[in-house]
């Protein structure tokens, strides 16, 4: 199978969705990636360290901003150009409409959400969890291209030591394409590791009363070396950054260990972490339904527990 | 402004929602509702119309049945409602969904189309920008709030990154998020007034779009098999005396995960 992984990058840097993508990408065949935008040509290269044999790029003032309709035009060009049985891409805000845009573009099937891919029967299927993640179902396409939408943290990059060749092309722009215009930009801070890269997470919601909360779950993190998440509803409140958003619209993660402090455990929270290792879970409402699906639920007030539990965390050390 | 408000009908959320292990469908036969963050796009469109004047169109493709849910949104305010209704249309993806519903609005032309960016049934949040680029009309999606001009709109979202402010020109589509208001409820006089309101029916036919290229039959994607997910195992419960800090400890020591 050919497939073509669209490359999303920041700062001069590949971002992680795509090149978990594109590991499993070339675990099935031959895998190209595409990298779009300023810089691309010089970014492009390092995908060769992690499965692709050939990245194709395309740098033009339309693609300078990070907004979908351009690059639509652009995989379209290279698609035709290039043929492959598949065009996959890691779920991001700006994915999301890159992925949809093409398949109405070229009359092609998209499959989202999927955590996997695999070749069976020498067609590509995806796994799929739908209805809030009680129901695996297994999707396939019954044409090509083959477009997948992989959600965000379900595969992680392997490093194949490999190098890619570089190829730059070039594309025309429709009309309506460049219409929507970027006018302003707000990058977040982020301190401490991320939550992609962490074994250990220990996130917020609405049951920690206020932001202030998050200093609580700031100490027991440092203590166990781990990451701070936030759910949906207390980063909309502006309580914690987009950035540590675990869930449908956030991020999703799979930890060794997700410590859930007054978090109710909605379904668009459960589907970003259900993955995680042992999931603990602390709430003092005992119907909350994160107790169906964690693996150690304390009922209790977390001002106490987790206090209690970061001081004995550090006595250990 | 004209401003069409794209609404899906979904199971409400108290039902227990299964796939159909015949049609591998989703079984919408039990108690339904509108998608909730529909509701907020509904919402949108109202004060965008109660600022400035114009008309709300609810678009939606569905059976027969989802005018009911069509129905409170026309409570809350709509003007009035289109429904795609095709029995050729079940089992739509995306590519087919889109069609009929770039089809519709089309013959609507308005300045301004919403849409709630996430739907309820298939936890889907792609449809409008295959939308925007059969209507070929700038898209801005994930918008957490919306400023609407006379000839632009401007949507504020949040990104992996930080924030983005995005101006496209009109006409335009845009995908709200349910972070950009709070839905009003209808009032009683609007839902006295809302059967009256008008109600159309249409077929695929009708928004041109070749009955075989809708429904299963032009889908490009299909569904192979359903499975239950893999269970989590036995689980502890612990009721906090003071002790609850300990206990966990010991758990996360034991199954060595520090």
């Amino acid at each position: 199978m050919k497939s073509l992984v669209y490359l999303e990058h920041y700062h001069g840097e590949l971002e992680k969705g795509g090149l978990g993508v594109l590991g499993k990408a070339a675990s099935l065949g031959d895998a190209a990636g595409v990298v779009l935008g300023e810089g691309a040509a010089e970014v492009a290269a390092a995908a060769g360290a992690f499965g692709a044999a050939k990245v194709y790029a395309c740098d033009a003032p339309e693609l300078a901003t990070p907004l979908p309709q351009a690059r639509v035009d652009a995989l379209a060009t290279l698609v035709e150009q290039s043929s492959p049985d598949a065009v996959l891409f890691g779920a991001s805000v700006l994915s999301a409409d890159v992925a949809s845009g093409l398949a109405a573009r070229l009359g092609a099937g998209l499959n989202w959400d999927l955590t996997d891919l695999a070749e069976r029967d020498g067609e590509l299927v995806g796994t799929r969890p739908a209805l809030g993640d009680t129901v695996i179902v297994e999707v396939g396409w019954t044409a090509g291209p083959r477009l997948g939408l992989i959600r965000s943290g379900a595969l992680d990059p392997v490093e194949s030591g490999g190098t890619a060749e570089v190829e730059t092309f070039e594309t025309s722009f429709s009309d309506f394409s460049t219409l929507a215009t970027l006018v302003e930009q707000t990058q977040e801070e982020s301190s401490g590791p991320s939550i992609e890269d962490a074994d250990i997470i220990v996130a917020g919601g609405r049951g920690l009363g206020s932001p202030e909360g998050f200093t609580m779950l700031e100490e027991l993190a440092a203590a166990l070396g781990g990451a701070v998440g936030a759910t949906r509803a207390v980063v909309d409140a502006g309580w914690y950054p987009y950035s540590t958003q675990v869930g449908q619209t956030g991020k999703t993660v799979s930890p060794k260990l997700y410590i859930a402090c007054g978090i109710s455990g909605a379904i668009q929270h459960k589907v970003g972490m259900q993955g995680s290792g042992t999931i603990v879970a602390i709430n003092k409402d005992p119907n909350a339904p994160i107790f169906d699906f964690c693996d150690v639920g304390v009922v209790g007030d977390l001002h106490q527990v987790v206090p209690k539990l970061t001081e004995l965390v550090r006595a250990r050390a | 402004m004209k401003i069409a408000v794209c609404v899906k009908q979904v199971p409400d959320a108290t039902v227990h929602k299964r796939i159909d292990p015949a049609t591998k469908r989703l079984d919408r036969s039990g108690e339904a509702a509108l998608n909730p963050t529909d509701l907020n796009a509904v919402e949108e469109a109202l004060r965008i119309k109660e600022a400035q004047g114009g008309e709300v169109v609810l678009v939606s493709l569905g059976p027969e049945k989802a005018l009911d849910s069509l129905r409170k949104a026309l409570a809350m305010g709509a003007d009035r409602a289109v429904l795609v209704s095709d029995e050729a249309a079940a089992g739509s993806d995306l590519l087919g969904t889109a069609q009929a519903l770039a089809g519709a609005l089309e013959r609507e032309s308005a300045d301004l189309v919403l849409f709630g960016q996430s739907s309820g049934d298939s936890d889907g949040a792609v449809l409008w920008a295959a939308v925007a680029d059969r209507l070929r009309r700038p898209v801005i999606s994930q918008v957490a709030s919306l400023t609407a001009e006379a000839d632009s709109v401007t949507g504020k979202r949040q990104t992996e990154h930080g924030y983005d402010v995005i101006r496209a020109p009109l006409p335009a589509i845009v995908a709200v998020s349910d972070a950009i208001n709070e839905p009003r409820y209808p009032s009683l006089k609007g839902i006295m007034g809302a059967k009256s309101k008008a109600q159309e029916t249409l077929a695929l036919a009708d928004v041109g779009v070749d009955t075989s290229a809708a429904g299963e039959a032009g889908s490009r994607t299909t569904v192979l098999e359903l499975a239950p997910p893999p269970s989590r195992g036995d689980q502890v419960k612990i009721e906090d005396d003071g002790s609850a800090a300990q206990k966990v400890l010991d758990i996360v020591v034991e199954r060595k995960l520090l």
